[in-house]
């Protein structure tokens, strides 16, 4: 029982993981009033660049960076029209999304060729924290993970600090609700957009190559499977607040992880009900049975608004 | 909403496959041969143009429609996807149950069940909207995903096949399936009925004060309150249930005419597919046969070019997005305005 609690954790924790980081910077994005629905672009394109980045270099650190910076690209061609050319944000996601479904397994395909080849990469080892990762049951699965998974525990404060107590972080939130008040008061509205949905996507990039190098150890065709779409929900159950994405995107990723718990111990209860659940208390928080959750004022808008 | 230029399809169409080409001669292929494979794939012969592209086309057909009515009316529903099962897995269950009746009864019923149950699972998101204007992009996306894993979950459970081995339900009874449309060919009667739906609902766009008045809904609530001084609320909760109600019909349909039986991935993305397929359009519901059949033929086209000329069928996805791209840069320009809170809209 302890064996197989401690394994939920651990599956619940690696599944979690690229959740929160992409969700993390789809809150960031959204805080600055751009709904981001090609994330799932961004989270592939990370996949494939840090996978392609780690066998090109031997390094498996740079392949992270290169699949972060891959996810950038994507987010690239999401932002600029978006921000600058003022282009539906709902229809331009859903389009950078087949982009890079359909791209990166073009280019996979036309490199390694379609059978699904087992790729040598080079993995991202577990950085093993002493003394801590023995405590028993939690320990291996938060402190004999991966650098990234560190990192990702790291950035939720991070942002809590800079969207609440920086300036910046004052100045994106205020673009967000208000973006002609923030015009008014003399902020750049696109710039600050532009420079928040670019962010969420270096993120998403990030999450991605997480999910290739320290997940997965490869890349497949179709591998993000939906994370940008649940991110999305994940923000929401975390109400945009950095603590409550983090624990939202882990109780998503314990969701996913709780059929191999359930199988281990032989309970024939219905996995997909766990994995529904998640949702229904997302949507129960934007129907405000538990808590409240409102999205900022202006997500999704295009500004300036002309008529 | 959202609605490109006259010339935008046409230069959408042209702008894909002029990329594709591109792209395909840079990444090694022969484009003629590629090109040809997915022509001839699409349309090559009187098997490829019934079996393939336009039975593909027909969940695109009904989705596109859903999604058409909901963005003219500035809804945003990118639920059609869950909207979709819902209905097929109410279709299929009454189609089950009543498989002894004669298939006069049962069809009719089976429709009707997805009608319903694709209008309830927009039913939730339709409150939402009107009760405290909350986004019904992220409420519409989320049904999605509890639509996906509940059918996963009746497959697998209540639904499964008797043996209790398959991941999948027991065949539907002969009397609950849809009739063969072209002799000789896979084409059901989906089809036609698809196609007549379309003729419908643009019948009720050009010529009834219904149609006039969600069009002029779609134009900002203020428009409509001039124009005929209507409750736009309630218009607006009909117009999404509707919506809803299509898209659950798709699921129906492809469930009585070509799987015949409920299986867990059972639609291929149509329902986020039918976005590009609205939009393509420029919402028109006639103009959506063409660009149903259009993304049905780029499907049936895109197995054959993988199998002729080697190019990988994902190949597909990026001719779509490219598609949706060029209807985005030919909408630009045109005058937008917001609706209520959080609702992205552009008119």
């Amino acid at each position: 029982m302890i064996v197989a609690l401690s394994a939920f954790l651990a599956a619940g924790v690696r599944l979690g993981v690229p959740l929160v980081l992409a969700a993390l910077g789809e809150m960031v994005s959204e805080r600055a009033g751009v709904l981001n629905i090609g994330l799932e672009g961004s989270i592939i394109a990370g996949a494939l660049g840090s996978v392609l980045g780690a066998m090109a270099t031997g390094s498996p650190a740079l392949g992270i960076l290169i699949g972060a910076a891959a996810g950038l690209l994507v987010g690239l061609a999401f932002a600029v029209p978006v921000v600058w050319l003022n282009t539906d944000q709902i229809i331009t996601g859903t389009a950078v999304t087949l982009l890079g479904l359909g791209g990166t397994a073009a280019v996979y395909t036309a490199r390694f060729g379609a059978t699904g080849a087992q790729l040598d990469v080079p993995q991202l080892d577990r950085l093993r924290i002493p003394v801590l990762a023995d405590i028993p049951v939690i320990g291996p699965a938060l402190f004999d993970v991966a650098p990234t998974v560190y990192l990702t525990f790291a950035l939720a404060p991070l942002l809590g600090w800079f969207l609440f107590r920086t300036e910046w972080g004052l100045e994106v939130r205020a673009v967000g609700e208000d973006p002609d008040a923030a015009a008014a008061a003399g902020l750049p509205v696109r710039r600050l957009r532009f420079g928040a949905a670019l962010f969420g996507t270096l993120l998403a990039g990030l999450a991605g190559a997480h999910l290739a190098l320290a997940y997965a150890g490869t890349f497949t065709e179709n591998m993000s499977a939906g994370r940008g779409f649940i991110a999305i929900a994940v923000v929401v159950l975390g109400r945009w607040r950095p603590w409550g994405v983090l624990v939202a995107g882990l109780f998503f990723g314990a969701a996913d992880a709780l059929q191999y718990l359930l199988q281990t111990l032989g309970w024939d209860i219905g996995y997909q009900l766990f994995l529904a659940l998640p949702y229904i208390l997302t949507l129960a928080a934007l129907g405000g049975w538990i808590g409240r959750a409102r999205a900022p004022a202006a997500l999704g808008l295009p500004w300036p608004r002309t008529h | 909403m959202i609605r490109a230029r006259w010339w935008g399809p046409f230069f959408a169409i042209g702008l894909a496959l002029a990329v594709t080409s591109v792209a395909l001669a840079l990444g090694g292929y022969d484009v003629p041969q590629a090109l040809g494979a997915l022509w001839r794939g699409a349309f090559g012969s009187e098997q490829a143009i019934a079996s393939f592209t336009l039975k593909r086309s027909v969940p695109l057909l009904l989705t596109g429609l859903a999604v058409a009515l909901a963005f003219r009316a500035g809804i945003w529903n990118i639920g059609a996807e869950g909207q979709l099962y819902a209905g097929a897995v109410a279709g299929f269950t009454v189609g089950f149950v009543g498989g002894g009746l004669p298939a006069a009864v049962v069809i009719p019923a089976m429709l009707a069940a997805s009608l319903v149950a694709g209008a309830a699972w927009a039913a939730f998101p339709t409150v939402m909207k009107l009760r405290g204007g909350t986004n019904e992009v992220i409420t519409t996306l989320l049904l999605n995903f509890v639509a996906i894993h509940l059918t996963a979950w009746l497959i697998d459970g209540p639904l499964q096949e008797p043996q209790g081995v398959y991941n999948e339900t027991a065949p539907l009874p002969e009397s609950a399936t849809l009739g063969t449309l072209w002799p000789g060919t896979d084409l059901h009667v989906g089809f036609a009925l698809a196609v007549a739906l379309a003729v419908v609902l643009w019948v009720v766009f050009r010529f009834t004060r219904v149609g006039f008045l969600i069009r002029a809904v779609g134009e900002g609530p203020e428009a409509a309150r001039i124009a005929g001084r209507v409750d736009s609320g309630r218009l607006s909760a009909g117009v999404f249930l509707a919506s809803g109600a299509l898209a659950g019909l798709a699921g129906a349909v492809h469930v009585a005419g070509v799987d015949l039986a409920l299986y867990p991935g059972l639609s291929q993305g149509w329902g986020y597919t039918a976005i590009a397929v609205a939009l393509l359009a420029r919402l028109n519901p006639l103009a959506v046969i063409a660009t149903a059949i259009f993304f049905g033929a780029i499907q049936a086209g895109g197995t054959s070019m993988q199998r002729v000329a080697g190019v990988p069928l994902a190949w597909v996805n990026v001719i779509e997005a490219i598609t949706v791209i060029g209807v985005l840069i030919a909408a630009r320009g045109r005058s937008r305005s917001g609706g209520d809170a959080g609702a992205p809209e552009a008119a």
